[in-house]
């Protein structure tokens, strides 16, 4: 997927006036974000579990290598091929390879967000090799051709309008004078279609959202059941994971998945919890013939030791996005990439790098609550910060901003000057303000001015006013301590 | 009068100094009659979350050493914002976390620092003012005081001693108004979106003035309100808390 990162501004403010969007994105904060928090009630040692899944994750990244090659001993052992793939070019043909061999013709996809971020689909389908995403959600923005817009509900941009719009436009076979307008209607055309899909296809490629260094094997979590037969009925399984998805234990598992699934929509548990260790056994009634494991990690180890490892601990509950004010205000396309939101606004940069995504660090008032809500305690606030700091090193902070802060500086480092400057100037703006008490225009605050007023100063500064006041006692030095 | 409890020195945050010194005389006035004595260096500018938010670390830190050397000797330091306060008492330990010469100092004075609400209640043990307001009032909880201070019921605690003052509590009191510092004026119409979300609310609340206990917070919703033509008049907390909201509210003219 080309990064429409450095257009962000432009997106954001489109997608503040897409009508049928907000309409869409105001069901998120009373919708996945309240729910997150009657679960989080719900379940008293809520905030020791985040502390557990903190940990397990800090513990592993700290021994990654060690368990990322217990992980690949244990899955070979299993039956599984594990192929190592430095990044997003080596990954896709490692698939295409696999898909080749095996004379695949279609593929289904369960949904993977490591799939978008290598841009798989596209690169399969230039090589006559069909993707079907199976994942309802992935599947609508297949049909539209679009980016997710969210990790864990990829088209939560889109109206049940557009659902039906897509389906006459796509599922040919069908009556085009059908009614398409209550989703349950709508989900029993998907499955009907699916089903044929998921028989005809010749592997089938899944994500992980956990892999078992313990048992060598890889866990997804869906509500919609489209894993399990996207992974099972296919000659072949591709499992797609990165390589931070890699936990000790499968003990490890139980503690990270009763904060997951409540972190993300407020469920206890997500629907289906699927574990599949290598391909079908000998007495096994069904299972893929052939298990592969692509292993990615595209520029993951470089975060290691960095103050961006942390974001390496990311479960990808969405949590962040779904809480932060404002994803909420402008959806997940505005970030130009294929992770959105505050995780997005770290991650982002770490992958494409922060010349392509330096806004979304910016993009950010640090209120603080993405981190409020991480399941695993992730600080993204200040590893935005972090990043606005690499921007400033590097210049690439806007010309006009980076002088106004100097200035601002060198006025705020020596108090008498600032004090000159502020007390000549606030008397001076009050008195122009002083009918209305407000401006509407100012110059040199267009950006504040353009939606709001600013208003007014009192008159003269605390500082002058306090030194009148105290001028007849005698100096208030500080006591020496 | 009795001896002073404690000697605090004033951080009296660059919005206050230029905007609002009614809050600066307010937040003396509450200090006082929690029975400390206030003082207020005169080498205080900024406590540099400018800079340390647009990723400018070395201004940040110089701004901070003025900081610490000005706010030296002082039982405590409180600031009527926890926004200022959080950065001195949370971030200056971060910006300093490599300088073992300095992190000392630095770590002593973030211990001392307070915001001035929960300095009143926690610290001082406050636990009700005299004063009188009469009218409704719904409060803004910012988001720096929420989260990295755990400012919340404690101004509430004390509006709930206030002889004729009614709250009336918005739905999304905990939710961003959009301020963010640069972020308002960066990303204007994203932050215009956040700010109308809670104007919205708190127009909702038929409350007649808002409260919140940072001037950026307040800058940015007043001026909102006013450009809606909302009646709505907002004010510190520390101003209706001290009995000085007599005056014009923020944005309001004097005629």
């Amino acid at each position: 997927m080309l990064a429409g990162s450095r257009n962000f501004k432009a997106n954001a403010e489109r997608a503040i006036r897409d009508a049928d969007l907000q309409q869409e994105l105001r069901k998120l904060s009373g919708g996945f974000a309240v729910a997150r928090v009657k679960a989080a009630e719900n379940l008293p040692e809520f905030d020791a579990l985040r502390d557990a899944a903190r940990d397990i994750k800090d513990h592993t990244l700290e021994n990654l290598d060690l368990y990322l090659e217990r992980y690949e001993r244990k899955a070979v052992e299993a039956g599984a091929h594990v192929h190592w793939c430095r990044d997003a070019e080596q990954a896709r043909q490692t698939i295409l390879d696999i898909c080749r061999k095996l004379g695949a013709r279609t593929v289904t996809k369960g949904k993977s967000m490591i799939a978008e971020e290598i841009a798989l689909n596209d690169f399969l389908e230039a090589h006559a090799v069909e993707p079907v995403e199976t994942d309802l959600g992935e599947y609508i923005i297949q049909l539209r051709r679009e980016p997710p817009s969210h990790i864990i509900a990829p088209a939560i941009h889109v109206t049940k309008e557009g659902v039906a719009k897509a389906f006459r436009e796509h599922h040919k076979g069908h009556d085009p004078g059908r009614p398409l307008d209550e989703p349950p209607v709508m989900l029993a055309e998907a499955r009907e279609i699916l089903r044929q899909r998921f028989l005809q296809a010749d592997v089938g490629i899944t994500g992980a959202n956990f892999l078992i260094a313990e048992t060598g094997s890889s866990v997804i979590v869906t509500n919609e059941g489209n894993g399990d037969l996207t992974q099972t009925l296919p000659k072949a399984h591709i499992v797609l994971a990165s390589i931070e998805k890699v936990i000790p234990m499968l003990e490890d598992l139980s503690t990270i998945l009763r904060v997951l699934a409540r972190s993300a929509t407020g469920q206890e548990m997500s629907v289906y919890t699927t574990i599949s260790t290598g391909p079908r056994r000998a007495d096994d009634a069904d299972g893929p013939g052939e298990y592969h494991v692509v292993l990615l990690d595209n520029g993951r180890s470089d975060m290691i030791g960095t103050e961006f490892e942390e974001m390496l601990r990311c479960i990808r509950c969405g949590a962040c996005m779904n809480n932060c004010p404002v994803y909420q205000q402008i959806g997940g396309h505005a970030y130009g990439w294929v992770y959105p939101g505050p995780m997005g606004a770290v991650l982002t940069p770490s992958l494409i790098g922060i010349d392509e995504a330096g806004h979304l660090p910016n993009a950010s008032t640090f209120c603080g609550k993405c981190e409020e809500v991480c399941p695993v305690r992730i600080p993204l606030p200040k590893m935005m910060r972090h990043w606005r700091e690499r921007e400033f090193e590097r210049h690439l902070t806007p010309a006009r901003a980076r002088w106004a802060l100097k200035g601002w500086a060198f006025a705020a480092t020596r108090p008498r000057l600032y004090r000159l400057l502020t007390g000549a100037a606030m008397p001076l703006l009050s008195r122009f303000g002083r009918r209305s008490g407000r401006f509407r225009t100012l110059p040199l605050a267009g950006g504040w001015t353009s939606v709001r007023d600013m208003p007014a100063p009192e008159g003269r500064t605390f500082m002058q006013q306090w030194r009148s006041r105290t001028r007849a006692e005698a100096d208030r030095s500080p006591p020496k301590p | 009068m009795a001896e002073p409890r404690f000697h605090v020195a004033l951080f009296v945050t660059c919005l206050v100094d230029l905007f609002r010194p009614t809050v600066g005389f307010a937040a003396i006035r509450l200090l006082e009659d929690a029975g400390c004595r206030v003082s207020v260096p005169a080498l205080q500018t900024c406590c540099g979350q400018p800079a340390y938010n647009s990723g400018d670390r070395n201004d940040a830190k110089r701004i901070a050493r003025q900081v610490v050397a000005a706010f030296q000797g002082f039982d405590y330091v409180v600031a009527p914002s926890g926004s200022c306060a959080g950065m001195i008492s949370k971030h200056y330990p971060e910006l300093f976390r490599d300088d073992p010469d300095e992190r000392g100092k630095v770590a002593a004075l973030a211990r001392r620092t307070f915001e001035l609400v929960s300095f009143l209640t926690d610290v001082c043990g406050v636990s009700a003012v005299d004063a009188r307001f009469d009218g409704s009032v719904t409060y803004h909880d910012s988001c720096s005081g929420l989260r990295e201070l755990d400012v919340k019921r404690q101004p509430r605690r004390l509006l709930a001693s206030i002889e004729g003052l009614s709250l009336r509590e918005h739905t999304e009191a905990e939710v961003c108004c959009g301020f963010g510092g640069t972020f308002c004026v960066k990303y204007p119409k994203i932050s215009d979106r956040m700010v109308t979300r809670k104007t919205d609310d708190i127009a909702a609340t038929g409350a007649e003035t808002l409260l919140a206990g940072d001037m950026g917070c307040l800058l940015n919703l007043a001026g909102k309100l006013k450009r809606e033509g909302s009646t709505v008049r907002s004010r510190h907390v520390a101003e209706v808390l001290a009995g000085m909201a007599d005056g014009p509210a923020i944005g309001e003219g004097r005629d």
